[in-house]
């Protein structure tokens, strides 16, 4: 489907799906069995300008929107979607400084995550505080001119690799959602320190870690938005990130289609291309019709919030939703069009599955995403 | 230091060029051009020496007026000035006549410190151009470098391969370098580059610009004559013989009494 993208974002798709097939395909599989976060990739995509597509032109990036970055994360996840995170997980960190921070703030922080110099995480969820986000147990304490920070965050990607964080914690316990702030940490203050790494199913080249802190002092100037303000931010963020996790979802789903096509053509059985037969021709042509729908509700989505449509939680919601959704299925039956050698590791195909499974789970289980739709359904019927 | 400059060559990208057998020419109909794969090592190392040095790196192409996208690709990658040499009267160019019309280009273009070009061309492999232009402009050059150690105000030190393994060689400044794989991996091409690139002047040599004596360039300024393409004939695999090193050297000193008073 022609989606009359722009010169500059047909530029960056082209470009991503370059460093895709010539520097990300190749090393893959290496990076989903050592699990070592991918620096000559995110060196790559620095020297690239990808870290910047969607940083405005004073900040030292291209002015794109969240389609820019939705192209970039699925023509990145088509090679590999756990490397892909060290960029997507870099906006995830980047956007609610891009919706909430200060002109200093931005003048301070996002050169370098624009220019891939530095690449930033977001840490919201907590051990106790999962999808029920208004359970986070880390506390923010203001003392004079700054806050001290005390707590765990966990399952925080490019945890412990990133320079820049910004984290979520609770000023005021007893206001409940009302009582979270959201702080912008950089990696090396005094009392912020990184726990255990996470041995995950899928998206291995992705470091996870614990965020641990410990009496850890933050000036005020980093308070993001202001006090009080953390679910806001956390919302917002979420509504305009979501059409980037989907586009993951997206790209792992594209690139499963494309291996098992390929594969159909070259698998022989019965004397025949197993693709000659309708039984594959019929899986083959679901997954490619659920892929293309699935880019056709995230670029919509996209558009409506680079075109500044103010409330977009049910679109962001859905697009998730479906695209992750597409991925399970897709990467699964990409699995089964292999056989056999889609249950071994010398093919590609379990990797996708693998991969995909985080993206129903992360930034809002699909569970959640289905209650953000829902809920907004209702709302509009009482308009 | 002053500028770096890095001569490319757009080729057929295929690596199965067909030859006309009546012409002995390269058939290159139907063929996607793309910068010589030699000479991307050689961009790849001017612009590191830009970053590090804070100099220019130009990049010079001698060919048909489409050999401008080559030039555009380089930019792409951080280059930042771009000449094409172009002209009817450089068609049929010889590797000489091919080095002496680049070494006049290098001469209108500026002051340099180093040259930088691929150890040989993917289509023609004759490796001649690159020492051809130092010896037309009168430098030092080192081929096969693999390594640029270091480069002080007026030397620079390099690592040279050699079938062995590798010569340390010092020259003076300025000086051409021809350059192999082994020296960097060069990099993709930058959003920013490539929005540059789009718009970047490329500055256009002719034959009148860079007053060539006639004779010199073109058909009328190449020697060289292809008599005959061919492919070598595969050389055919030693001999091992194993076990005890005694046995073994008797059966050679045999064999080679053998084969040389046979």
């Amino acid at each position: 489907m022609d989606y009359l993208l722009t010169e500059q974002q047909v530029m960056i798709r082209d470009l991503c799906r370059q460093i895709a097939q010539e520097k990300i395909a190749p090393v893959a599989a290496e990076y989903d069995r050592s699990e070592e976060f991918p620096w000559p990739i995110v060196k790559a995509l620095a020297q690239a300008d990808i870290f910047g597509v969607s940083v405005p032109v004073e900040y030292g990036g291209l002015g794109g929107g969240v389609l820019e970055t939705c192209i970039a994360t699925e023509e990145l996840s088509r090679a590999c979607g756990g490397i892909t995170l060290c960029f997507a997980a870099s906006y995830l960190g980047l956007d609610p400084i891009l919706l909430f921070g200060t002109d200093e703030q931005k003048k301070k922080y996002l050169p370098d995550l624009a220019s891939g110099k530095k690449i930033a995480a977001f840490a919201v969820t907590e051990p106790a505080a999962g999808s029920d986000a208004s359970a986070i147990q880390t506390t923010a304490k203001k003392k004079g001119d700054h806050y001290v920070l005390n707590g765990l965050k966990h399952f925080i990607t490019n945890g412990g690799d990133a320079e820049t964080y910004v984290v979520i914690a609770m000023t005021d316990k007893t206001k409940g959602a009302r009582g979270a702030t959201a702080f912008i940490l950089e990696k090396g203050m005094k009392g912020f320190t990184f726990g255990k790494k996470e041995d995950k199913l899928g998206i291995r080249a992705s470091s996870t870690r614990e965020l641990i802190f410990t009496d850890c002092e933050v000036p005020k100037e980093n308070v993001l938005g202001r006090e009080g303000l953390g679910f806001i931010v956390t919302m917002k963020t979420f509504d305009v990130s979501r059409p980037g996790v989907a586009s993951q979802a997206l790209g792992i789903a594209a690139g499963a289609l494309d291996a098992a096509t390929k594969y159909a053509k070259e698998r022989v059985q019965f004397g025949k291309p197993i693709s000659s037969f309708q039984g594959i021709q019929w899986m083959l042509a679901d997954m490619a019709t659920q892929v293309e729908a699935a880019r056709a509700l995230i670029y919509s989505t996209a558009r409506m919030i680079d075109a500044g449509v103010k409330n977009v939680s049910k679109e962001s919601a859905m697009a998730k939703l479906f695209a992750s959704d597409v991925a399970m299925k897709v990467t699964t039956d990409a699995v089964q069009i292999f056989g056999g050698y889609g249950y071994i590791k010398d093919y590609p195909a379990e990797k996708y599955m693998r991969d995909a499974k985080i993206t129903q789970i992360y930034e809002g289980t699909n569970q959640i995403q289905r209650s953000i739709i829902a809920l907004q359904l209702i709302k509009e019927m009482a308009k | 230091m002053n500028s770096v400059i890095v001569c490319i060559k757009q080729v057929p990208e295929t690596t199965d060029v067909k030859i006309n057998p009546e012409t002995n020419t390269l058939v290159r109909e139907g063929v996607k051009s793309i910068i010589n794969p030699f000479d991307m090592y050689a961009i790849e190392e001017a612009v590191r020496l830009k970053e590090k040095f804070g100099v220019k790196a130009i990049v010079l192409s001698m060919g048909p007026p489409q050999a401008e996208a080559a030039l555009r690709e380089a930019i792409s990658m951080g280059a930042d000035e771009a000449y094409l040499a172009s002209d009817r009267a450089f068609a049929g160019s010889d590797t000489l006549a091919t080095s002496y019309t680049l070494a006049k280009a290098i001469k209108k273009i500026g002051d340099f410190s180093v040259i930088l070009c691929g150890k040989q061309a993917s289509d023609g492999d004759t490796a001649q151009v690159g020492p051809g232009i130092s010896t037309h402009l009168d430098i030092p050059q080192v081929t096969y470098v693999k390594k640029i150690e270091e480069i002080k105000e007026n030397t620079a030190r390099v690592e040279r391969m050699t079938e062995e393994g590798f010569e340390i060689l010092e020259c003076p400044l300025p000086c051409l370098f021809t350059v192999v794989k082994e020296i960097n991996e060069p990099r993709l091409p930058s959003l920013k580059g490539i929005m540059k690139s789009k718009s970047a002047k490329i500055h256009l040599l002719t034959a009148q610009m860079l007053e060539l004596e006639e004779d010199r360039i073109g058909l009328k300024g190449s020697p060289t004559q292809v008599v005959k393409i061919f492919s070598p004939e595969r050389r055919k695999g030693g001999e091992i013989y194993s076990g005890a090193a005694e046995e073994g050297v008797d059966k050679l000193v045999a064999i080679l009494k053998k084969e040389l008073y046979a």
